[in-house]
């Protein structure tokens, strides 16, 4: 009998115990983490991963978490290496509570598509990925938030003709586009060329091997070549190089645009004064003087919890994009919490958030970000939703924006992403979803 | 009609931009020629001397305090690689030794992490890059002296070896290992002091390169660079390294100007190769390297 009492007090501390293990869980929205903190690309990773879990950090000290669900993450070391991002995916899929995956990495969001698309959990990939994953009739899964490689092309052109004097103005003119020698640099090719056609400019496309340490082949045919513009698609060393070596042959820094993963501190302080300004697109403002920032330096790092080893680096271009796409991440959560209710969501659920995703400006002006981005507008066919770039130069010290928030062409664009991704979807034997109507797994 | 002018800017171009792949390929050299081993992680120590000197120089200490103090830790790396890693291997074969260095250069890449971290660095070494024109040809005043500094280590070293106790107990033990080992020279001893001079070499290359890149990560890769400088030249050729450098520099950057667009460009990385691997099947020793003769 006595036995039989102990173990009942057992049993019923046990379900105790289970009950409220279950309760925490039930309480957490868990964000598993790919991220590369040594390697060679260390330093844009420290930057977005820290800014992407200052933000969180920010929601949990400051909300309690959204609406009371409390925000969770973990982090894997991948060094950039695709391997090792797939590794990290087997390791922590079996998390529970998963809101969607940020590799920022092409090539390991490359290697998850399947994955995450058979596990029904979202892949963001906000201002890189495949361009035809904008197509969420294709890829229901997979988000190239804010803009995708196309809309970059688009937008770096309707830049320089809004420097000429309008779209006209570029009939005549030269464009070399300086590209990194990898699937990544070779993408806007073709884009590059239809707006060659489009808008009558002559058009030069240089490639550079990879890690594009040298450059002074490349550069002497730009001197050559003489271009009204240049524009760099780069990554990592190449960008300074490039920088450096327009000096060396005499190209004008301020002739040169470079694209969204050349647009960094990281890409310019190495170049020192070549880099003097140098143009580049981002689709958010550096700086820390937004009201969001100053929360995160308030309320996060004002309670030593701030993920930036240097705080100098708080509002570099890298910790920003972490922080905007921690707002995107947070905020379509929020949105499926409104729809599911106010508890631990599923990725299917989220997926539902992300693609309801809609920021105007004056919710990204509540949100303490007005001028760091502009907005989002995702449905559940156009993924990308519709972001706004701006151009920002750099003055040998700080980056300052130096256009308005300019529109790609995206009407021009949509049937060359549909294209593509009806083509996948045949060689996937992936069927068209007609509708956001879809019913959300639990 | 052919552009002879752009043909010279190209070929000038490529010269000196050899002349830096000739500075690490120098490392290679010193090292492989006293040791047999080809040190691997001759560009991670590029890295760390780079990094070091630039982080101090970040943290207030003057330059030349700074270029002192990065010398003595290339000096105490130097030691301790030979003292930690190669005197244990002693007497194993080549590829153990060579994935030893491959090890090694993973260590001293993390260590220079985690010791100074993960950021990008400017470097000035109050050089301009701004170029010059002779005769409609741009010249770059930091490819000048990046020349000029190569020049000066390679006569340094020729005088070092010719004049000095060490030098000549380098050129000892370079001919024959057990020969020095039977007149009293002390290999161990030889070995650190090779080691201290590959690192005062990665110091110099990692400064230059530095200022001409970025302190970063990648500046381990240029290691890459110096390969087919190596096979070009010789791995045991001081005049071979700088003479393969110059020629790795100028076949780069011709292939790429005037090759490249029948392959749609961005051959320059594999150009060199192509020449190295060609020169290796008519010369395996490479321009300047020493042929082996063994007795059977």
């Amino acid at each position: 009998m006595n036995v039989m009492r102990r173990l009942k007090v057992l049993a019923a501390a046990l379900a105790v115990g289970l009950a409220s293990t279950l309760a925490a869980r039930a309480d957490e929205q868990f964000f598993p983490l790919q991220s590369y903190r040594v390697g060679p690309y260390a330093a844009g990773g420290t930057g977005f991963f820290g800014g992407f879990i200052d933000y969180l950090n920010l929601i949990n000290i400051r909300d309690g978490g959204i609406n009371g669900v409390k925000l969770t993450w973990d982090e894997g070391e991948t060094q950039y290496e695709v391997e090792r991002g797939v590794e990290v995916y087997e390791r922590l899929k079996s998390r529970p509570g998963i809101a969607a995956w940020n590799p920022l990495s092409v090539g390991i969001a490359y290697a998850m598509i399947d994955r995450i698309s058979k596990d029904k959990v979202p892949l963001i990939t906000i201002n890189h990925g495949r361009t035809d994953s904008t197509d969420g009739r294709v890829f229901p899964y997979v988000f190239p938030l804010l803009l995708n490689p196309y809309s970059e092309t688009s937008g770096i052109v309707n830049y320089i003709a809004s420097r000429e004097g309008g779209a006209d103005k570029l009939k005549g003119k030269k464009i070399v586009v300086l590209y990194h020698g990898s699937p990544y640099g070779k993408e806007t090719i073709p884009i590059y060329k239809l707006l060659a056609d489009k808008y009558g400019f002559e058009l030069e496309q240089i490639e550079v091997p990879h890690p594009g340490n040298e450059q002074q082949s490349q550069w002497l045919s730009i001197r050559r070549a003489k271009p009204d513009y240049v524009v760099l698609r780069g990554w990592g060393v190449m960008n300074p190089v490039a920088l450096k070596t327009a000096q060396k042959v005499g190209f004008p820094a301020d002739h040169i645009i470079g694209n969204v993963w050349s647009n960094s501190e990281e890409d310019v302080i190495p170049a020192g004064d070549a880099a003097k300004g140098y143009i580049a697109i981002t689709t958010q403002a550096s700086g820390a003087e937004y009201p969001v920032l100053q929360e995160v330096i308030k309320s996060v790092y004002g309670a030593n919890k701030g993920n930036l080893e240097d705080k100098k680096r708080i509002g570099s271009v890298y910790h920003n994009l972490g922080i905007v796409n921690g707002i995107l991440n947070v905020e379509a959560v929020r949105i499926a919490q409104a729809k599911f209710g106010k508890r631990t969501l599923t990725g299917d659920e989220v997926r539902w958030g992300f693609e309801h995703l809609q920021l105007d400006p004056a919710r990204v002006e509540a949100l303490g970000a007005k001028g760091l981005f502009h907005s989002i507008n995702v449905t559940w066919d156009n993924h990308e939703g519709d972001g706004r770039v701006t151009f920002q130069q750099w003055d040998g010290s700080k980056w300052k924006v130096v256009s308005d928030w300019i529109a790609p062409d995206w009407a021009a664009l949509r049937p060359i992403i549909e294209k593509s991704s009806a083509a996948y979807a045949k060689e996937h034997s992936i069927k068209i979803r007609a509708s956001g109507d879809d019913q959300v797994g639990q | 009609m052919f552009d002879y002018q752009f043909l010279l800017e190209v070929l000038i171009g490529g010269l000196l931009s050899g002349v830096m792949y000739s500075l690490v390929a120098i490392g290679f050299v010193l090292i492989y020629k006293t040791s047999g081993v080809l040190n691997f992680a001759q560009g991670a120590m590029l890295l760390f001397a780079a990094l070091t000197f630039v982080s101090l120089v970040e943290r207030g200490a003057p330059f030349l305090a700074a270029l002192a103090a990065t010398l003595v830790i290339m000096v105490v790396l130097g030691i301790a690689t030979e003292r930690l890693v190669l005197r244990p291997l002693v007497n194993q074969p080549p590829v153990t030794l060579f994935m030893a260095t491959l090890g090694l250069s993973y260590v001293i890449e993390g260590a220079a992490q985690l010791l100074w971290g993960t950021q990008v660095h400017g470097l000035d070494i109050g050089i301009s890059d701004a170029p010059f024109e002779v005769a409609g040809v741009l010249i770059s005043r930091f490819d000048l002296f990046a020349a000029a500094v190569a020049g000066s280590l390679v006569a340094l070293f020729a005088l070092f070896f010719r004049y000095t106790r060490t030098g000549l107990s380098f050129r000892a033990v370079a001919d024959d290992q057990f020969a020095a080992l039977a007149v009293g020279l002390r290999l161990p001893r030889v070995w650190a002091a090779v080691w201290i001079v590959a690192g005062i070499v990665a110091l110099v290359g990692g400064l230059l390169w530095g200022a001409r890149l970025g302190v970063q990560f990648s500046l381990s890769l240029v290691v890459l660079k110096a390969l087919p400088v190596l096979v070009l030249g010789g791995f045991d050729s001081i005049t071979g390294a700088i003479v393969g450098g110059l020629l790795v520099g100028a076949i780069e950057k011709l292939a790429e100007v005037y090759v490249g667009p029948l392959f749609g460009g961005g051959i320059e990385a594999w150009a060199a190769y192509v020449a190295a691997l060609a020169l290796l099947l008519i010369r395996p020793s490479g321009l300047f390297g020493q042929k082996l003769v063994e007795r059977v």
